[in-house]
């Protein structure tokens, strides 16, 4: 790490992350007291509003790939960082037309009750259980690789000294399991409201500030941004970053179809009252992520046209936000910013921990292992269990892909997501004739051939050394069974389990209460009799 | 637990049996196939036109980049202008399901709900 992005200060970085972490665990502690039951500890009662939870929602989503990596992307890509922005704002039209409501209509808890609602409940639960397990287990070794250069910045803590970092990571990691422990799904909700409104707040600030700086002139902005980059006014056309078109067609497929299979979005849906609720909750969502957006193309482009020439680079640019934070607001907004940063990648981890963990207690120990026959009770404790487990996978997995490319290992959880889940969900929801064959087929046919195109893809092994640093843009060095032409899966993956899917509900049996169910389901789905409701006394005045 | 709990288990309660036949006997209703029409025929199409016009960009930005590059005014190119329309595009596809559906869906998904309920 070099000299020059040694800036800020450690004690003043600690002080405002420490008055974020306290706020957070009071907030955490007191809604722990009132989480008791199964409904309390997954879903909150059920007793968020819509906006409350589109806030939520928010800060589940806006990951640190979202806030570094996007920022950073554009500082020095330009338009081609654009385009990830792009893609995972489009993809929450799929949500809103044709996830959301229905699942919340239909489900209590997970995936797997979606599904189970007229398959045979075992496999599929175990089918569903598994592929959120390897969705979110993906999802959060990108966010836990991201802590390390963050760590580096808020600490000073240079990321040659792993131990150092290790060390942190296992604080933090720690910090994490507690909350959701304690917490809930309630507590944890929290999390993710102060954390995004401190994220949203504090990018509108940056970016006003930079906007302020060029006299709110965008034009202007852009010209300096053309006349500091490298890369001139290149950095306005695509191409910069993504040379494959292939494999960006691959990635944007990826992106697009990602977000309504991502396990820990939709467990939100669940801890809203009611249909209409959870509609609210994505339009929420949809205006801040998409504000959100904005406000990362003036951070990225600002920070191209503000600082000096090369601060920003290929090796750095996961720090870009951060570094424009200290050129425009010094120590003190560096300080705001980084802590920031690092509170977006504790809330997701929190996020994907307590999916993780209803996922397993939910679907696997209650209801394929002890077959609907465990009580609530051992059913938290299961969960609980869980999340510490998931915790700790999560801290190790943190220390050994520290300093991985954040914004890929995301893109390959939303391909995993988009193969698996998305598929089986939309044919659950819509189409009468599919069964558990063809369920199956989706999500292992799905979640099989991305994972093992991953594997097998250039993005693990395989890509030319760099003649300047002698390091492979692969994530392994020095081997090559690279076999799979692109990056990223999702344009074979995606098509190939939609068409299992269909070859496996034709081929598969047809239960002779098929139909019954499927009734049952569907117009539960579409008018919402008999869902699930609130549980807390105060969503009922909400909901009308 | 509630009355809505019900057990979707191999074993069904009794009572199972009945429920799923008032299901079937609203889905066959002439107000629940009006709402399954209305819903598919808005979102259907809708999604079909929004995924069409993000990969149409996408192929774009992949395939035409002479033609993103081409600058509009100073140094705002076609591609960050039709960038910002799928912005534009996404927000007003949000707010015109958020107008349909509670003019259009809303109001008979709660009719069917509460004549169940009446039924129960």
């Amino acid at each position: 790490m070099s000299a020059e992005e040694q800036v800020g200060s450690v004690g003043l970085n600690l002080a405002i992350f420490g008055a974020f972490v306290l706020v957070t665990l009071v907030l955490v502690y007191r809604a722990g007291r009132t989480t008791h039951t199964t409904s309390d500890y997954y879903a909150a009662g059920r007793g968020f509003t819509g906006p409350q939870n589109g806030v939520a929602i928010a800060g589940d989503y806006l990951s640190a790939a979202s806030f570094l990596g996007i920022a950073g992307a554009i500082a020095v890509n330009g338009y081609d960082g654009f385009l990830y922005s792009i893609g995972f704002l489009v993809a929450w039209l799929v949500a809103l037309l044709l996830v959301a409501e229905l699942m919340r209509n239909t489900g209590r808890f997970t995936m797997g009750d979606v599904l189970a609602y007229r398959m045979r409940q075992r496999p599929v639960r175990a089918a569903a259980a598994t592929s959120t397990l390897v969705v979110s287990a993906f999802y959060l070794l990108a966010q836990m690789a991201g802590a390390g250069g963050l760590i580096a910045l808020l600490l000073q803590i240079p990321a040659g000294d792993r131990i150092g970092q290790g060390l942190v990571i296992v604080v933090v990691g720690t910090l994490m399991i507690v909350y959701v422990l304690v917490g809930g799904m309630k507590g944890t909700t929290y999390v993710q409201i102060i954390k995004a409104v401190l994220l949203l707040v504090g990018t509108a600030v940056m970016a006003a500030w930079v906007l302020g700086v060029v006299g709110l002139d965008v034009g202007e902005l852009l010209e300096r941004a053309a006349e500091r980059s490298p890369h001139g006014t290149a950095i306005f056309e695509p191409g910069l970053q993504y040379t494959n078109p292939v494999d960006f067609i691959s990635l944007a497929l990826a992106l697009v179809l990602g977000t309504a299979g991502l396990p820990h979005i939709l467990m939100r849906f669940y801890t809203v009252p009611n249909a209409v609720e959870a509609r609210r909750s994505v339009v929420w969502a949809i205006w801040l992520v998409g504000v959100f957006y904005l406000f990362t193309l003036v951070l990225g482009y600002g920070a191209t046209a503000l600082l000096p020439p090369g601060t920003v680079t290929a090796a750095n640019q996961n720090n870009a936000a951060p570094l424009l934070a200290y050129h425009l607001g010094g120590e003190f907004l560096l300080g705001v910013v980084s802590a920031i940063a690092f509170a977006t990648i504790l809330a997701v981890v929190a996020g994907l921990m307590i999916t993780a963990s209803a996922s397993f207690a939910h679907d696997v120990y209650a209801n394929v292992i002890r077959r609907g026959a465990a009580s609530p009770r051992s059913e938290v404790r299961v969960a609980r269990l869980t999340a510490v487990a998931v915790g700790i996978i999560a801290i190790v997995g943190g220390i050994v892909a520290n300093g991985q490319n954040v914004a890929f290992l995301v893109a390959l959880a939303f391909a995993v997501a988009a193969s698996a889940n998305l598929p089986t969900l939309l044919y659950s929801l819509f189409w009468a004739r599919f069964n558990t064959t063809g369920a199956l087929c989706s999500i292992y046919g799905g979640l099989v051939t991305s994972v093992v195109l991953i594997v097998l893809s250039p993005a693990v092994s395989g890509k030319p050394a760099d003649p300047a640093t002698g390091r492979s843009a692969s994530m392994l060095q020095g081997v090559d069974f690279h076999w799979f032409p692109l990056d990223n899966p999702g344009l074979v993956s995606i098509p190939l389990s939609f068409l299992l899917g269909a070859v496996g509900t034709v081929l598969g049996g047809r239960r002779p209460d098929a139909a019954r169910r499927y009734a049952e389901m569907e117009v539960r789905a579409l008018t919402g009799a008999g869902a699930e409701r609130a549980t807390v006394p105060e969503a009922a005045t909400v909901a009308r | 637990m509630q009355a809505t709990d019900w057990d979707f288990g191999e074993v069904k309660p009794p009572s199972a049996h009945e429920q799923a036949t008032l299901h079937e006997q609203v889905q066959a209703g002439p107000e629940f196939v009006e709402l399954r029409r209305r819903l598919r025929g808005w979102v259907f199409p809708m999604s079909a036109a929004f995924l069409l016009w993000y990969f149409a960009y996408v192929v774009l930005a992949s395939y035409a980049r002479e033609l993103m590059a081409t600058p509009v005014s100073g140094v705002i190119t076609v591609g960050l202008l039709v960038g910002l329309a799928q912005f534009v595009s996404t927000f007003a596809l949000t707010a015109a399901y958020v107008r349909f559906a509670a003019r259009r869906l809303d109001p008979l998904a709660a009719q069917i709900r509460c004549s169940m309920e009446d039924h129960r």
